[in-house]
């Protein structure tokens, strides 16, 4: 297979409500991630298009609807869709596009418009369960994450200031993305657990912000960087992976993402990876939720099991620490548009390891990142293991 | 340079702004649906409402299947017979909701999680209802059992099933 980087990443500001229709989103963050690569959309030669369930823009043939703004115009193009797994998919998709010779740049845009359903993303987030074993208990998606938490937190023995310390960390990240919705410099572990409980255990400050935004990277092979005499510096990737677990969501032990680690050994294999605690700098796992950070870190095999809230409250998942995670601000702080969190995943890694992360760039030297997106109804996890 | 990049794109609008001014139209979908409930379902709604759980077993993986299926997920070969399984069984997981369908608060809070069943294999189970527990008194790995609706009131749903509540001493 032929080796594989990323030359250019954009994405917009991610906020509740954007004045841009989602094909307008896309163009946005489509043309900064073309620009900041030396390029144009005449240079692509296939796209890739990313994001979550229609019924959050109540427009099915989402795809089609937004292509224009995605530069698939005329070109091969095509979506993927694995829920908000989509935001580390696409980039594989567009990843195997290049490695298989297939095409020499592929352009990758993700998107997600939450402030179009009315009056709450939440009202359909319910056509997600299952129409007989689960829609009759009228379920609410916090609760998923709710009985996911509790289960890991009970088991492993958690306190929950070691899960909330997370969101403070993450929302002061934050502070430093200029797209960033929910930053918050002051916030503390005490106003994490002082905020409403919606589905306990989980708070309203354990939950990421819905929003609008879109992202997008250039994807691209050896060849063409030296064809093109691209400048922009590329970022590698080494790994890919992804696995799914069974429907039957009520037949696994919520308490380990067995599927993640599954896809995390896909990607480290190919990677060469086989100690990842050692030989991996920092990490983007995905965080829609405070826990989920610590839940992942530990599909990812980052830590042994249980131990995630140590090397939280130790500090060393902070900017500065010796295994950084979500030096971006995460879901949790730069918001959740689903798909288009590529933009602080994916992107983050790009941006973190070609040293063009600005305020956010980690202060010591790193070389190796990993990130993972996670989605359908808690079964699927997607991860990436890109090298500078 | 993405660290001098001045302005990003994307404009913000308030929520006054949204409703208030040209920016959005509007839409309501009437979109309805009838799902048929399949081979393995339909037993299963079927036994609810005689007040009975239902599993399959395969017997490749030797396992107790709940909720039923026609095939096997693992082996991938057709499951083989219908078993009952019990009316009891453990608490997983659990969580105590403020919140309703759509994000709504509510007073009362609604006590949910996954109950694995006894006489399926281990950790198997379903999403149901708790009742009769305070938030001191839920635990996980509580033992507890089925409160059915009255034979008259069930109509072949897992609603058939009211809720859960805690095992009583002496119960089995």
């Amino acid at each position: 297979m032929r080796k594989v980087a990323c030359i250019g990443a954009g994405m917009t500001l991610f906020r509740r409500r954007l004045l841009e229709t989602p094909k307008e989103m896309c163009w946005e963050a489509a043309a900064m991630a073309l620009d900041q690569a030396g390029l144009t959309i005449a240079d692509v030669d296939a796209v890739v298009f990313g994001s979550a369930p229609d019924a959050f823009d109540g427009i099915h043939m989402k795809g089609e609807n937004v292509l224009d703004g995605c530069g698939g115009k005329g070109k091969p193009y095509v979506r993927v869709f694995t829920g908000g797994g989509t935001a580390v998919f696409s980039p594989i998709a567009a990843y195997w596009h290049v490695a298989s010779g297939t095409f020499d740049c592929v352009l990758v845009v993700n998107e997600e418009k939450m402030s179009s359903c009315q009056p709450h993303a939440q009202s359909v987030f319910g056509y997600i369960w299952d129409p007989i074993l689960d829609r009759p208990l009228k379920p609410n998606l916090v609760w998923i994450f709710a009985m996911e938490m509790n289960r890991y937190m009970t088991v492993h023995n958690i306190r929950y200031e070691d899960v909330a310390a997370v969101a403070v960390k993450n929302k002061r990240n934050a502070v430093a993305h200029p797209c960033a919705q929910l930053p918050d410099p002051n916030i503390t572990v005490e106003d994490v657990m002082n905020s409403e409980v919606m589905a306990w255990p989980v708070h309203r400050l354990d939950i990421s912000p819905p929003s609008d935004g879109a992202s997008a990277l250039v994807i691209c092979s050896q060849d063409f960087i030296k064809r093109k005499k691209v400048k922009s510096p590329p970022v590698w990737f080494s790994g890919v992976g992804w696995a799914i677990d069974t429907t039957f969501w009520t037949d696994r032990d919520l308490v380990f993402p067995e599927y993640l680690a599954r896809a995390a050994k896909m990607a480290y294999k190919q990677a060469r990876i086989d100690n990842p605690r050692k030989q991996i700098d920092f990490a983007e796992p995905y965080d829609p939720f405070d826990y989920k950070e610590l839940h992942h870190m530990q599909g990812l095999l980052l830590c042994k099991k249980g131990e995630a809230p140590k090397l939280t409250r130790e500090g060393v998942t902070q900017r500065d620490g010796d295994l950084p995670t979500c030096p971006s601000g995460g879901l949790l702080g730069v918001g959740n548009p689903i798909a288009a969190t590529m933009g602080i995943k994916v992107g983050e890694l790009y941006w973190q390891l070609s040293g063009q992360a600005g305020k956010r760039q980690i202060p010591h030297e790193v070389h190796t990142g990993v990130t993972n997106a996670w989605g359908d109804l808690m079964q699927f996890s997607s991860v990436v293991v890109m090298r500078a | 340079m993405t660290a001098k990049v001045e302005k990003w794109p994307g404009v913000e609008l308030s929520a006054k702004e949204f409703y208030e001014k040209v920016t959005s139209v509007k839409f309501r979908p009437e979109a309805k649906f009838a799902w048929s409930a399949g081979e393995a379902m339909s037993r299963f709604l079927a036994e609810l409402q005689a007040g009975r759980l239902i599993a399959r077993t395969c017997t490749t993986c030797k396992r107790i299947l709940f909720p039923p299926r026609m095939f096997c997920e693992e082996c991938f070969r057709p499951t083989k017979e219908w078993v009952y399984v019990k009316d009891t069984g453990t608490i997983e997981t659990y969580s105590i909701s403020y919140l309703d369908l759509d994000a709504k608060r509510i007073e009362d809070p609604i006590y949910v999680g996954v109950v694995s069943v006894d006489g399926a294999s281990p950790k198997m189970g379903m999403m149901h209802y708790f009742g009769e527990v305070t938030p001191e008194t839920i635990k996980i790995g509580m033992r507890v059992k089925a409160v059915w609706e009255p034979p008259e009131k069930r109509v072949g749903s897992v609603r058939d099933i009211r809720y859960w509540r805690p095992l009583r001493e002496g119960e089995r």
